[in-house]
């Protein structure tokens, strides 16, 4: 499967990564290479193989329904850029 | 039940299915162990998994689990042993993670249905697509300051149940009509309160509009409908605009809405360039959801009688109509309440008693039946007391206003208020010898003409302060003046 420039600049928006213009025909073809070399995989048949989810024979955990954790508002904010009577403070998003 | 919209190309119908967001009533969150109660301080309800914070694992709770295949249950629907938790990737300040951890491909319960109570006492099914487990997102303000917003994330994480119908509404009332059942099905299961005011259910109508027998039209889809009166006057707003833009040889544009309930109108919400690619993938954290053997079974066997079971008891078991059934059962509460009054009087009448005098007087003090001031034994021992002569209808009600007023028992108010009905015969006798003596004109009149008789019936119970028993007096009046 080949990566064009112009899915580069969509997928970098969604990712929401600054891709200079110059910098996408380069990276289409290296994206291309990598599905390229993945895409080898397809010569196996799966037909009858179910997906495999973990590599290990586990089943998930579940946790109990008991609150073990909060009040700890200076930790959750420590990083915020700016924060306000508690809240975080990000530019406005709607007009 | 047929709603359309005549145009001036022809009539319209309009075909609306509903996504509703039901909190789930945990303790702790979807994959976190932070609390969810409402209205803490911002903030406070925080870990560092809801927070997004980096290597932190999600772990999921057994009992948000077990509340959605309960739910899906309810709904009579396929549950999946095996469902898969995937990313949905977007970006917005509240959602600090970047992705939301819900359900995609294999969501936990499949297909069921939902049956709505039609106004003329009919039943018409609506399909249920899916049910399935997501995280809430944090809680965005945006009017504390003009340049910023502020985030809150004491929700973020939060576990909510999404139950998306079948595109088979065709009215906009039948819409309250789903949201009323479904949150009726909820409370009696216990899966979610169904509070809409503080967000714990929340719905999304997705709305179009088509010539009879068409295909189905473009659909908006109209966000955060968060009351019931809102959602019919949405849903038609919306189609009302579809209908104008088509009529006008316009299209419409497949976007999200916003219905702004002060001026009654939707609005377009998020700009066509950002349009929707979530890039869905399974969350490489969590393995896929596995239910154990009898995890199913068990819950099965623990379900209530729910609302539909118990509308069709009540008509069989107390001959009540199904309006009536449907409004006593509507809510656990009100159901358990018929049934305790029910045990001392006339089933029929206990169902009156409640929905048109309590109802009445409840709504008028702004109380729910929980907080009645009269308990269902009291209601049903005055039903008692009608049953066994003490009472008259009329006597009853003025009995049903002190107990509403004072909360006493009815045997207690009778006994000290002397409001005991007189049967006794001689005594009403006596007054109507008195009145026939002291009214020749009267008894003139009525012998002519009987149907005046009532004449007297009045008079006796006004001397008898509304004690006389009617039948009684009646009776007595009849055969004194030989008519």
């Amino acid at each position: 499967m080949a990566i064009d420039k112009a899915t580069v600049a969509k997928i970098a928006h969604l990712a929401r990564l600054e891709v200079p213009e110059e910098q996408q025909e380069h990276l289409a073809k290296e994206l291309s290479g990598i599905l390229g070399w993945v895409e080898q995989l397809g010569e196996v048949n799966t037909d009858a193989v179910e997906p495999l989810r973990s590599v290990m024979p586990i089943t998930q955990d579940w946790r109990a329904d008991e609150v073990t954790d909060g009040n700890r508002r200076e930790d959750v904010l420590a990083n915020a850029p700016a924060q306000q009577d508690g809240y975080f403070v990000v530019p406005k998003v709607v007009e | 039940m047929s709603w359309t919209i005549e145009g001036n190309t022809g009539t319209w119908e309009i075909v609306v299915g509903l996504e509703v967001h039901a909190q789930v009533s945990s303790q702790a969150k979807l994959f976190s162990g932070a609390a969810t109660a409402y209205g803490a301080e911002p903030n406070t309800q925080v870990s560092p998994v809801d927070a997004g914070m980096p290597g932190m694992l999600p772990v999921v709770n057994a009992y948000c689990v077990e509340q959605a295949v309960r739910t899906g249950l309810g709904l009579k629907a396929e549950i999946n042993k095996v469902s898969v938790f995937e990313r949905k990737n977007y970006f917005y300040p509240d959602l600090p993670q970047g992705y939301q951890i819900s359900q995609y491909q294999h969501p936990i319960v499949g297909k069921g249905e939902l049956i709505l109570d039609m106004p003329d006492g009919s039943q018409r099914p609506i399909g249920i697509t899916r049910l399935h487990l997501e995280q809430d997102a944090g809680k965005s303000i945006h009017d504390q300051g003009h340049d910023t917003t502020l985030i809150d994330l004491n929700r973020s994480g939060v576990a909510l149940m999404e139950i998306v119908s079948e595109p088979d509404i065709r009215d906009p009332e039948e819409a309250v009509l789903y949201m009323r059942k479904l949150r009726s099905i909820l409370r009696y299961l216990g899966t979610c309160d169904g509070n809409m005011e503080e967000g714990s259910l929340r719905c999304d109508a997705n709305v179009s509009v088509r010539k009879p027998g068409q295909p189905f039209g473009t659909r908006c889809e109209i966000k955060n409908v968060n009351s019931m009166r809102f959602v019919a006057r949405a849903i038609e707003y919306e189609a009302r605009r579809q209908v104008d833009i088509l009529e006008s040889g316009g299209v419409i544009e497949q976007e999200t809405r916003l219905f702004d309930s002060v001026k009654g109108e939707t609005r377009s919400m998020r700009s066509k360039e950002e349009a929707h690619d979530y890039r869905y993938f399974p969350d490489p954290d969590l393995l896929p959801l596995e239910l154990p053997d009898d995890f199913v079974e068990k819950i099965r066997a623990s379900l209530p009688e729910l609302p539909d079971e118990k509308r069709a008891r009540f008509m069989a078991e107390y001959g009540l109509s199904s309006y009536d059934a449907g409004v006593l059962v509507a809510e656990r509460e009100t159901s358990e309440y018929y049934e305790e009054a029910a045990r001392h009087g006339d089933p029929k009448q206990a169902a009156n008693w409640i929905i048109t005098e309590l109802f009445g007087r409840l709504n008028k003090a702004g109380m729910d039946i929980t907080q009645s001031p009269i308990s269902a034994a009291n209601l049903g021992k005055l039903l008692g007391l009608i049953k066994d002569g003490t009472l008259s209808g009329r006597l009853a009600k003025d009995v049903f206003t002190i107990m509403f007023d004072t909360g006493d028992a009815p045997d207690k108010i009778v006994e000290e208020r002397g409001m005991k009905q007189v049967t006794d015969t001689g005594a009403i006798e006596a007054i109507v010898d008195k009145l026939i003596a002291d009214n020749p004109g009267q008894v003139a009149t009525v012998q002519k003409n009987p149907k005046v008789a009532g004449w007297f019936t009045g008079q006796v119970m006004k001397a008898t302060g509304g004690k006389a028993n009617p039948g009684v007096v009646n009776e007595i009046v009849a055969k004194k003046l030989g008519i």
